[in-house]
């Protein structure tokens, strides 16, 4: 086989020619000035009725059980109210939309309402590009911030120029809550445990007993952050966590507050309170055993509600992870659904703002109650359901009402999450000691701190 | 492991002849052909013909991978004004120990994915020189299977599998007794790796076998009964005859194969998500990661394009050392 080098190398350069031309995602516009006029701007509500046919193009991700229905029962209401407008639903599963979203989003065609995830890697870039509308017009307008803790605001934030996070102009309202909490067995934990030193023997107890005191299966690497955090929430205060998420000034992750959360959690592996194996057991094979009645405590989120009440009926509880005090302030893992943001080249905000509003008031949240979802906003009292969604909704209230939620770690650089879910796994393996897992995820963020 | 490690160094040992042009050339006597000028149309015409693929390679190959390498030369997030790096995105490949471990994973993975299906291919083809097996088809048909389904569902597949608790590994280990051998098997630090290496080897062994076990059945039956008369055993045939004549069939199944590895993405995607840890991270996952995910889109093409230059130098020394021990 003779190589023809030379034509090979000649084809190469012409492809590359061909294809690059200019720098890579064009002219560096300034676009953060323009979205901070905007950000300003007042305006009245606006007239859907008045703004002639529209056809608005929604790009979503609700399309599992309670969701989906939801969305459409929603959907149908809007147009039956302004039968001007026709929604044009585009609806993709998360990780789908994820990957699709930036590429749409910058096209020529963009739509009008998209579901941007927050945190940097999602919306952050969004927002750093001059891709979404800053909806505080319209908040001011519609009075969302009495309808949202203010913890739910500022995760949907950033300043114009997407570099600070959680602070700024808001670019979306979600619908839904979700905390991360502890599911427990109501056969085998008749009261649930007031403090963190009550769990802790509670899971001594339960390991004497040759159950599994916390089902736990790491194989799909975010779990763990889930434990990390639901721990962390308890020994660092919640301003620090959150402070570390949005990346604020002297905010650090090796500390003694975030160490002793290593400690514990490593303590807990180490006592094999924990699933046998957890680091090899997929996660929804671990909540199923749980389901089954194996095991006393499974820390996970909300999004779990509905099968678990299915599968355990009456024996199943849920709380909030107690605080080292009885009675003390609770703080949890949490956050809210995807946002709905309006994209910049959408033709019609004030309309796509309308929508927004419409998915996220008052009777949006009870039909979101009555198809099965935790809705993010106050909900009227008669769309409670029963049994263990009822348990949820109060969890959610109380930590709304103490504005208690800590943010997901992985929001904090585009990279967090690969650092921070290897990094636990090498915590509970034993191949860092809690020190060294701090000490490493700094040094990783401190990286991207810098570059910033 | 044996088995393979044999194949270069006995491919190499065979006379080879001075590095000749392409073999078609070999027959006619040589010089003649030199002078004289081709039939058919004068070469720059014949070159037309080549064009419509040309044109169509060049827009779905060439400039796709032109503006990879374009855009490896950037740091770019996907959306805002990119910064240019020059080559320093190859740098990282090489200094950024993560990322080398990656690459040091997907060679080992060659391991499990071209070498031991390869070896038991071999094998397996060796057994079948020496005796008439019934119903032959329908074994290769069974033995061919994994290559069939989808990556994905075989993933799905073993990582149940492998669930340390009620997955079928562990239940067989425990109900002979072996108890003690079940653990967790993508869960560990030093196991994943080998554990999803187990995978692919199971994948492309029937790749593997289905090429060698044809390659066997167009060896002429003469060498063999030449080989029984001077007096060859089992092992002396199997180097003497077999392996010699397979030596084409074994550089497509190491090419094949070996392509597979390092490209390998959608069982670590499924299986571990390059965990625990980083214990299973490999190139093409870190592709998919940095550009969808984690929006470092120069990176991840710096990577792609790294790992291209790979596999087309494996699959080039395969050839070559085959082709070289081949041209008597």
């Amino acid at each position: 086989m003779r190589w023809h080098v030379s034509s090979a190398t000649i084809a190469l350069a012409l492809a590359t020619l061909a294809a690059g031309c200019g720098s890579p995602g064009g002219d560096s516009a300034d676009t953060a000035e323009q979205a901070d006029q905007d950000a300003a701007k007042t305006v009245s509500k606006p007239d859907v009725a008045a703004a002639g046919d529209v056809t608005l193009t929604v790009w979503d991700q609700e399309v599992r059980g309670g969701q989906a229905k939801q969305i459409k029962q929603l959907n149908e209401a809007f147009q039956q109210e302004y039968p001007n407008v026709t929604i044009k639903r585009v609806a993709k599963s998360r990780e789908d939309l994820d990957k699709t979203l930036k590429l749409a989003v910058s096209g020529d065609r963009a739509p009008d309402v998209v579901q941007a995830n927050q945190g940097r890697p999602v919306m952050g870039t969004l927002v750093k590009g001059g891709l979404l509308t800053p909806l505080d017009p319209y908040a001011e307008a519609y009075g969302w911030g009495d309808r949202y803790s203010s913890l739910l605001l500022d995760l949907n934030k950033f300043s114009s120029d997407g570099s600070e996070f959680g602070s700024g102009n808001l670019y979306g309202l979600s619908q839904v809550g979700e905390i991360v909490g502890v599911f427990y067995n109501k056969t085998k934990v008749s009261e649930p445990p007031a403090t963190l030193d009550e769990f802790e023997q509670s899971l001594a107890e339960a390991k004497q007993e040759d159950d599994i005191p916390i089902q736990f299966g790491n194989l799909d690497k975010w779990p763990g952050i889930h434990e990390y955090e639901t721990v962390l929430g308890q020994t660092a205060s919640k301003q620090q966590v959150r402070d570390f998420v949005f990346a604020r000034d002297g905010a650090s992750f090796d500390t003694p507050e975030f160490e002793a959360a290593a400690e514990k959690l490593s303590g807990w592996a180490d006592e094999g309170y924990f699933t046998p194996d957890f680091n090899g057991t997929g996660y929804d094979p671990a909540w199923q055993q749980f389901a089954k009645g194996e095991g006393r405590y499974l820390i996970a989120g909300t999004w779990l509600t509905a099968d678990l009440a299915e599968q355990m009926g009456e024996d199943v509880g849920f709380m909030l992870m107690p605080g080292s005090e009885a009675g003390a302030e609770p703080v949890a893992l949490g956050g809210e659904g995807l946002p709905f943001a309006v994209t910049s080249e959408s033709e019609h905000p004030d309309v796509a703002a309308a929508y927004i509003d419409f998915i996220t008031n008052g009777e949006a949240a009870t039909v979101l109650a009555e198809t099965g979802n935790l809705p993010a906003m106050p909900v009227d009292e008669s769309a409670i359901p029963d049994g263990l969604p009822s348990e949820v909704f109060a969890a959610w209230g109380t930590l709304s009402e103490a504005d208690g939620l800590i943010p997901y770690l992985d929001y904090a650089t585009p990279t967090f999450y690969d650092e921070i879910s290897a990094s636990v796994q090498e915590l509970l393996a034993g191949k860092r000691d809690p020190a060294e897992f701090t000490s490493g995820v700094q040094a990783a963020y401190g990286k991207f701190v810098e570059a910033q | 492991m044996s088995g393979p490690s044999t194949i270069p160094s006995s491919a190499v040992a065979l006379p080879r002849s001075v590095e000749g042009p392409a073999s078609g050339d070999e027959a006619l006597p040589g010089g003649t052909r030199a002078h004289a000028r081709p039939p058919g149309e004068p070469r720059r015409i014949g070159y037309l013909y080549l064009l419509p693929a040309f044109v169509v390679f060049t827009a779905f190959v060439l400039v796709p991978l032109g503006h990879s390498f374009w855009l490896s030369l950037w740091e770019w997030d996907g959306i805002t004004p990119a910064t240019w790096v020059g080559f320093d995105n190859y740098a990282d490949v090489v200094s950024d120990p993560a990322l080398r471990r990656a690459f040091g994973h997907a060679l080992v993975l060659i391991g499990f994915y071209a070498l031991a299906p390869v070896a038991i291919g071999l094998l397996l083809a060796g057994l079948l020189a020496r005796v008439q097996v019934r119903g032959l088809a329908f074994f290769r048909t069974i033995l061919f299977l994994p290559q069939v389904i989808a990556m994905v569902v075989v993933a799905v597949m073993w990582r149940m599998i492998y669930d340390p608790r009620n997955g079928a590994l562990n239940e067989l280990l425990r109900s002979v007794g072996l108890g003690s051998l079940a653990q967790s098997w993508l869960g560990d630090f030093d196991r994943a790796l080998p554990s999803v290496g187990l995978i692919g080897t199971w994948v492309m062994y029937g790749l593997a076998m289905v090429l060698l076990t044809a390659g066997v059945q167009k060896i002429p039956p003469s060498l063999f009964d030449a080989a029984r008369v001077d007096g060859a055993g089992i092992v002396r045939e199997f180097f003497a005859v077999t392996l010699p004549a397979l030596r084409a069939e074994i550089a497509v199944a190491l090419t094949l194969t070996t392509i597979a590895a390092l490209r390998n993405f959608d069982l670590v995607y499924i299986t571990t998500k390059g965990g625990p840890g980083d214990a299973t991270s490999v190139p093409a996952f870190q592709v998919y990661s940095r550009a969808f995910e984690s929006g470092q889109v120069g990176s991840a093409s710096a990577i792609g394009l790294t790992l291209t230059v790979i596999i087309f130098a494996f699959s080039f020394a395969i050839n070559r050392i085959a082709e070289r021990g081949g041209s008597r």
